[in-house]
């Protein structure tokens, strides 16, 4: 087990050069000179200009600057952002907020999907088992920036119950409903992926047996039906923690939440290479580590499965 | 103060009244006619509340020199004060300046008030103001705003690439209250220009360290940052600077600027109460933002424009059958028809290359008829166009815009389908996915056919909408306009010695472009805003930002 942890931290070296080489080489070929950006279309001394582009690296070629960048990654300087801050500080401040509301609706996802996967796949078929299935294709129909813009003007501007957008410091409360919204999606997944799960581990030979043995129907459904069941759902949910914290960038949006997504599409916008890599780099390695997380808990989920 | 690509790139719409007095109290707003709050802070409406309003992280450190976009612009503007200030109109009132005299728009001297000092305790001296100048100026500095300094004699030597020396010859101290400003060429607008945000004074500490300031700038405006103030893309909070005993003092209890990263979320709060001032209602609100508000809200023209591009170097646009060409085709734009469609009504047809906000502006400009819609007369000029020199068979006449904007797509798709259904050619967006890219191919000056543009104004002068744009050779002339009788004119407007006679010169000028149109003007910009049921008093300035010093809390 240790060297399998091992191994695969040793993994991470490569994915993290090769993405931010594939991510600098995308940012460098995307066409728009971001120095004619800054001016915004009124004149620039060209020798500020001229300035600007040596002091960004703009001025040379892609290898040169891809290997400028590495150098300083090498001594933990991430760059700087236009406006001259440090990308490790920008982060710095951004990426908790967002760890914050990707794991409370990681825990919202989880904790409602299972619990009303696991009611609607032991009574399938039922009134609760037909609403929820109905319900969650409605959301998964509806595109996220919909569900946000209707729950943030009925929630937070018609009931008053919560702040419209996010204030500051991103308190836990003011990301309750923003939270809900990034979640909502993947709930509806875990939900029916549980609930085929149950469904289908109900009816297993080793169910039947244990029943049959005399055990509690309690003690049947968490221990045999939920344990073996909960194997397809922690997979998603461990690869969902990755793609909830990408996907941030729109509820972010909706929400004004000042984290990872709301700072990497300005960063887009701007062309500001530095901050694009690091906040790219920075989510692959997140999702690496949450794959990484799975594979652990896969053995204790399941003993047949055995890494060496 | 130039657009941020937000700014830009969204639309402004519905421009009803025709100047701002006309519109100020217009919408109905109680606040705007009750207005006179601000110069004194009496008892009455004078408030400690503190003041929220909406923006957008500033793209640099707040130095005044490397401020260009509005989210910087509007805190530089409240944390420190220039020689002078412009009042709602766009009408320059003396803020440090005692006196700014000159017989020849080319030496100017120029006393200031003494006992000011910045938030750090240092005296504003006129020390504070050619350090500040020839620091904004100097190439190794790398400010944005360096261009501004141009008039001034010197500033090629300190702006070349290399430069070794870092002052400029234009500006020398007299004593501590004065100091003088020789031009490199007549400019009768100069007194006009400073308000605007690079002419600012700064203290000394500023140039020990420019990034830490930018930071954390100690200014002498009507706020000062307050301690850790500046929450990077968080808010900026601002509280009244005691020292300050300018026109614009303070009435409320602070400003706090949320910063947002879409005007739909400043929109939300603004409707849950949650935020207090809002500068730009989001395109998908448009329609229904009176509805929603009420009478808080307010919809008046600025110092900004839209207008398309039609580059001098394409052939089909040049000489006498060009000349037809480009008027044939502004004729067969019909301009109200999609500021009522897509604009759901609001923004006014323009009428000149200026803004009606400017003094000076004139809606009555002979030639002007060309701005109007007229089909036949449009296919009429063309069909002349085409005795003189064919247009090429089978070429589409494209507008290059970028989309990345709501509304842009819109009306250019709008304004090509105008154009193909009037004159037998065909017209069609040229779409560019970013506003970045668009600048880049708008600046090699590779088009093959018409650009989308616009202009806001860094200050309310007539000669800041033509020369910047349309002189030969100048910065922004992005069409490569050249006409050397166009080009003596606008010397003339500024050797003038007043500005009422420049003016005068300078729409005689435009006279000119009505002529030649290097571009098409299309409407004039203006802002639409809202605010709280928490203030009142909330009135917007010729550029389209609130005046914040001037609201109350209820």
């Amino acid at each position: 087990m240790i060297t399998f942890t091992l191994k695969r931290f040793l993994q991470l070296l490569p994915v993290f050069i090769g993405a931010t080489l594939l991510v600098y080489f995308l940012v460098f070929a995307a066409p728009g000179d971001p120095i004619a950006a800054l001016s915004g279309g009124k004149p620039m001394n060209p020798a500020v200009e001229e300035t600007l582009r040596a002091q960004y690296n703009l001025d040379q070629p892609f290898w040169v600057q891809y290997l400028l960048y590495l150098k300083n990654l090498v001594t933990f300087d991430l760059g700087q952002t236009f406006s001259g801050q440090a990308v490790s500080d920008v982060i710095a401040r951004a990426f908790p907020v967002t760890a914050k509301l990707a794991i409370m609706a990681l825990a919202f996802e989880a904790v409602f999907g299972i619990l009303f996967g696991v009611i609607a796949g032991l009574k399938k078929g039922k009134l609760f088992d037909s609403t929820v299935l109905v319900a969650s294709l409605i959301v998964i129909a509806v595109p996220t920036f919909v569900l946000g813009f209707v729950l943030q003007f009925v929630v937070g501007v018609k009931l008053g119950w919560a702040k419209p957008t996010v204030g500051v410091g991103a308190p836990w409360s003011d990301l309750i409903l923003p939270a809900i919204v990034l979640g909502l999606v993947s709930l509806a997944y875990v939900l029916r992926l549980t609930r085929t799960s149950v469904i289908e581990n109900k009816n297993a030979d080793y169910v039947r047996t244990a029943t049959a043995k005399g055990l509690s129907r309690r003690r049947v459904i968490v221990v045999h039906v939920l344990r073996n069941s909960l194997i397809p759902v922690v997979t998603f949910l461990g690869a969902d923690l990755g793609t909830l914290m990408g996907g941030a960038i729109v509820t972010e949006g909706i929400f004004n939440v000042p984290g990872i997504g709301n700072l990497l599409y300005s960063a887009i916008n701007k062309g500001e290479t530095p901050t694009i890599v690091a906040v790219v780099s920075v989510l692959v390695l997140v999702f690496v580590l949450a794959n990484l997380v799975v594979d652990l808990l896969y053995a204790w989920l399941d003993p047949r499965i055995r890494y060496v | 103060m130039r657009y941020t690509r937000t700014s830009k790139a969204l639309v402004l719409s519905a421009a009803l009244a025709l100047t701002l007095s006309a519109c100020g109290g217009g919408a109905g707003s109680t606040g705007a006619s009750n207005g006179s709050a601000g110069a004194t802070g009496g008892a009455e409406g004078s408030s400690t509340a503190v003041i929220t309003a909406n923006s957008t992280e500033p793209q640099n450190g707040l130095l005044p020199a490397n401020t260009n976009e509005v989210g910087g612009g509007r805190v530089m503007d409240l944390l420190f004060t220039g020689l002078v200030s412009y009042d709602a109109a766009g009408a320059p009132v003396n803020e440090l300046a005692e006196s700014i005299e000159t017989k020849d728009a080319t030496n100017y001297t120029i006393k200031i008030k003494s006992g000011q000092k910045f938030s750090n305790g240092e005296p504003v001296t006129a020390k504070s103001f050619v350090d500040a100048w020839n620091f904004g100026a100097a190439a190794k500095n790398a400010q944005l705003n360096s261009y501004f300094f141009e008039s001034i004699k010197g500033y090629d030597k300190v702006s070349a690439k290399d430069a070794t020396v870092d002052t400029m010859e234009g500006l020398k101290v007299v004593d501590e209250n004065t100091f003088t400003v020789e031009l490199s060429r007549a400019e009768s607008d100069f007194p006009l220009r400073l308000g605007y945000t690079a002419f600012y004074p700064l203290p000394a500490a500023a140039f020990e360290d420019p990034k830490a300031f930018g930071e954390n700038p100690a200014g002498n405006g009507p706020y000062k940052l307050a301690d850790d103030g500046w929450q990077h893309n968080v808010q900026i909070q601002l509280v009244p600077n005691a020292d300050y005993s300018g026109p614009r003092k303070p009435v409320n209890g602070g400003v706090t600027f949320k910063i947002y990263s879409t005007f739909d979320a400043a929109y939300q709060d603004l409707l849950g109460d949650n935020l207090d001032v809002l500068d730009q209602i989001p395109p998908s609100q448009l329609q229904n933002f009176k509805d929603d508000l009420g009478d808080r809200w307010v919809n008046q023209a600025y110092a900004g424009n839209a207008t398309m591009t039609i580059p001098s170097y394409l052939p089909e646009f040049q000489g006498e059958a060009g000349q037809m060409r480009r008027a044939a085709i502004s004729m067969a734009i019909n301009r109200q028809e999609i500021i009522d469609n897509i604009f759901f009504g609001g923004k006014q047809i323009a009428k000149d290359f200026t803004s009606p906000v400017i003094d000076g502006y004139s809606d009555s400009l002979p030639g002007n008829e060309v701005l109007a819609f007229n089909a036949e007369k449009a296919q009429q000029l063309w069909a002349d166009a085409e005795k003189i020199s064919p247009w090429p068979a089978g070429k589409v006449f494209t507008i290059t815009s970028n989309i990345d904007g709501a509304g842009n797509k819109e009306y250019i798709e709008a304004m090509a389908n105008q154009i193909s259904n009037t004159l037998p050619i065909k017209a069609e967006l040229n779409p560019i996915p970013t506003f970045k890219e668009m600048r880049t191919l708008v600046g090699e000056k590779k088009l093959t056919g018409a650009s989308r543009a616009g202009w806001q104004a860094d200050y309310p002068s007539l000669y800041n909408f033509l020369g910047p744009l349309y002189a030969t050779g100048a910065g922004s002339n992005d069409g490569d306009y050249s006409n050397p009788e166009f080009d003596k004119m606008l010397t003339e407007g500024l050797s003038a010695t007043s500005v009422e006679e420049g003016n005068k010169i300078f729409n005689k000028s435009q006279e000119i472009l009505l002529k030649d149109l290097p571009v098409v003007p299309l409407w004039y910009q203006a802002v639409q805003g809202g605010w709280s049921t928490k203030v009142a008093d909330v009135k917007f300035g010729w550029n389209g930002v609130p005046m914040y010093y001037a609201i109350t809390g209820k």
